[in-house]
């Protein structure tokens, strides 16, 4: 186990396309960091040049105290979890596990612990005799754990491992890995796109952007004060509600947000914190009409159109409040809830 | 089809039954003629039904062959034969995996030109650059040599396209994967793409197997001895007997024998063939 410190990495293609503009990040010795971002933002080019897939343009990356650039996968100490699983198709469970331990020179007694011991720990013992083609996507996963669990590397790099899997058992992959990793505690690197993934996983996040960080912070730091407008949009589900502020102070509100800093132009507000009900506290309420009415179960969305605005925005509350479409809805929302941001700049401004 | 209506599979059947009856009746006439003396064939009415003299040929032709013919024994060919056909498959299939192998997973200096050259020679086969091709064995000392029958024949632009087809379909990730499991590139080879591709190399291996057993052009120009004589040059130079009655019966036995092992490589790969053309283990 070791830690893994990037400094100012880099990522130029051909064509002069930066993928990856300067990424500094410390991963702590036994951390589960997870790098989130939206399609494109370079997270899985910065999760490939770790793993020494993708050559480095510029800046260093030490694993534990080494510099690794120049290293490949296989000397790096690292074991891989691709989304495609990348099973050896033509081998067996039992020697898709052992062939990394094989090409290390481990011997037959040390490679067959070390393969029944991760079995034992995946529950995938049955399966052992059987190709991967007989397996179904769940059983493909483990075993592709597996193959980055008995390798015991400095380091896990899972590149999006379960977007390939259905709704439920994703769900429960997710709370295998981290079980495993709270269990091993070998530092970790996890790629994903899906928010609430990030949010579960992790020790910390970092929210990647255009190859740049936006954010870093444990996942509830960075849920309670998104440091920009585009953090602020992408944790959170539904997304954050951003208003105006002009509009707020026309509906009566100069007073409350009279201490924000002048600069702020754009009020975010989390679709959570817009209550029914006034709260005790000073607060501001605006009028709308409930345009769509999304009952979930034990929450509910509701698509309103805010009185003299077009902004869409959407209200979260918690079971099924007796209120119709079409109807007029009164929100309030106190001063915490507000997220002041600038629009040029996109950052949060207090 | 879908549909299953009577007059259709009435109809359907006679079309199969006409296509087997044009491939196959041919290759029945030539089994009978064989059997019978070597006058039947020449007498007008072609006899339908085995004649008695079957084992007397057979073993003439395997043993003795039929020297005023100028034809050794069929042992002997059929052993050139498929030793020609044997090195140009498995030659042919070395060659090709290795070249499709170095374009598709590495990246060097002029790799899409020297696929591309590879490619133009789809548009030489032998019969097109037969002089030069001929001269350069024959300065090489390649006349009446294994060696002068099959290299010339061995490389191959299709089975190298075949290859770097199908190894672009082979996920990335299986070769990333591997070099994270500390294998180097000639091991992922070995390990990895080896075994994945081995339903394509059956396929191949069938269809160059054939193409070699069935060559004539190529042999009868680099062989003048007859310890190197391929099964189909024999077949010709038994007919070529221009001021006798061809021996029909004989050269209908040696045309049954250089059926076999073509069919037998067949029947046997079958299997494996068809998945080769239709899936892939990925």
């Amino acid at each position: 186990m070791a830690s893994i410190t990037l400094e100012g990495l880099k990522k130029t293609y051909a064509g002069d396309v930066q993928a990856v503009k300067g990424i500094d990040l410390e991963i702590q010795d036994g951390e589960f960091v997870v790098l989130v971002g939206p399609s494109g933002c370079g997270k899985s080019t910065l999760l490939r040049m770790v793993a020494g897939l993708e050559t480095i343009t510029d800046g260093t990356l030490k694993i534990g105290e080494r510099v690794v650039n120049k290293l490949e996968p296989a000397e790096r100490d690292i074991a891989m979890v691709f989304q495609n699983y990348a099973l050896y198709p033509h081998m067996t469970v039992y020697n898709n596990l052992a062939y990394g331990l094989k090409n290390r020179g481990f011997k037959k007694p040390a490679i067959e612990e070390r393969v029944r011991k991760a079995a034992k720990m995946l529950e995938i013992e049955e399966y052992l005799e059987r190709k991967p083609r007989k397996l179904s996507g769940g059983q493909r996963q483990r075993v592709a754990m597996g193959r980055a669990l008995v390798r015991e590397p400095e380091a896990f790099l899972f590149d999006e491992p379960l977007s390939n899997l259905d709704a439920k058992l994703r769900v429960q992959m997710r709370v295998e890995i981290k079980q495993l990793q709270r269990r091993l505690k070998t530092t970790s690197l996890y790629v994903t796109h899906d928010q609430l993934e990030a949010m579960t996983l992790g020790d910390r996040l970092v929210v990647l952007n255009g190859g740049q960080i936006e954010q870093v912070g444990t996942p509830m730091e960075i849920y309670a004060r998104p440091a920009s407008m585009f953090v602020a949009g992408f944790i959170g589900s539904p997304a954050m509600n951003m208003l105006p502020i002009d509009y707020l102070q026309a509906r009566g509100a100069t007073e409350l947000l009279a201490g924000l800093p002048t600069n702020t132009d754009i009020i975010g507000i989390r679709p959570d914190d817009m209550r029914l009900s006034p709260p005790d506290a000073p607060h501001l309420t605006v009028d709308s009409t409930l345009e769509l009415y999304e009952a979930a179960g034990a929450e509910s969305h509701l698509y309103v159109r805010l009185a003299g605005s077009d902004q869409p925005t959407v209200i979260r509350v918690s079971g099924q409040p007796p209120v119709k479409e079409g109807e007029t809805l009164r929100f309030f929302v106190t001063r915490e809830a507000l997220h002041p941001f600038n629009s040029k700049t996109g950052k949060r401004t207090g | 089809m879908v549909e299953n209506r009577p007059f259709t599979n009435v109809l359907t059947h006679l079309v199969l039954i006409i296509g087997v009856l044009v491939v196959a009746f041919p290759v029945y006439v030539a089994f009978i003629a064989s059997t019978h003396e070597s006058s039947a064939f020449v007498r007008g009415v072609l006899p339908l039904l085995p004649g008695d003299n079957m084992l007397a040929t057979y073993h003439q032709m395997l043993s003795a062959g039929w020297q005023v013919g100028g034809a050794p024994p069929v042992w002997l060919m059929l052993g050139n034969s498929m030793i020609m056909a044997l090195t140009i498959a498995i030659g042919k299939i070395a060659i090709s995996i290795i070249s499709a192998f170095a374009i598709v997973y590495f990246r060097f200096p002029f790799r899409m030109l020297a696929f591309w050259i590879i490619f133009i020679t789809l548009m030489l086969p032998v019969e097109v650059r037969i002089i030069p091709t001929y001269a350069v064995v024959a300065d090489l000392g390649m006349l009446n040599s294994y060696a002068g029958l099959t290299l010339p024949l061995i490389a191959s632009a299709t089975a190298t396209f075949l290859f770097r087809q199908f190894f672009m379909t082979v996920p990335e990730e299986l070769m990333e994967a591997s070099r994270v499991d500390g294998a180097g590139p000639m091991k992922f080879f070995k390990d990895i793409l080896l075994p994945v591709s081995i339903t394509n190399i059956a396929a191949l291996f069938v269809i160059m197997f054939i193409y070699g057993w069935v060559q004539y052009l190529w042999p009868l120009l680099v062989t003048t001895q007859e310890d190197y004589y391929t099964i189909v040059l024999g077949i010709k130079r038994l007919m070529a007997s221009s001021d006798r009655v061809p021996a029909w019966n004989l050269i209908m036995a040696t045309v049954t024998l250089a059926m076999l092992p073509p069919v037998l490589v067949v029947l046997f790969m079958q299997r494996l063939f068809v998945k080769g053309l239709t899936e892939t283990e990925k």
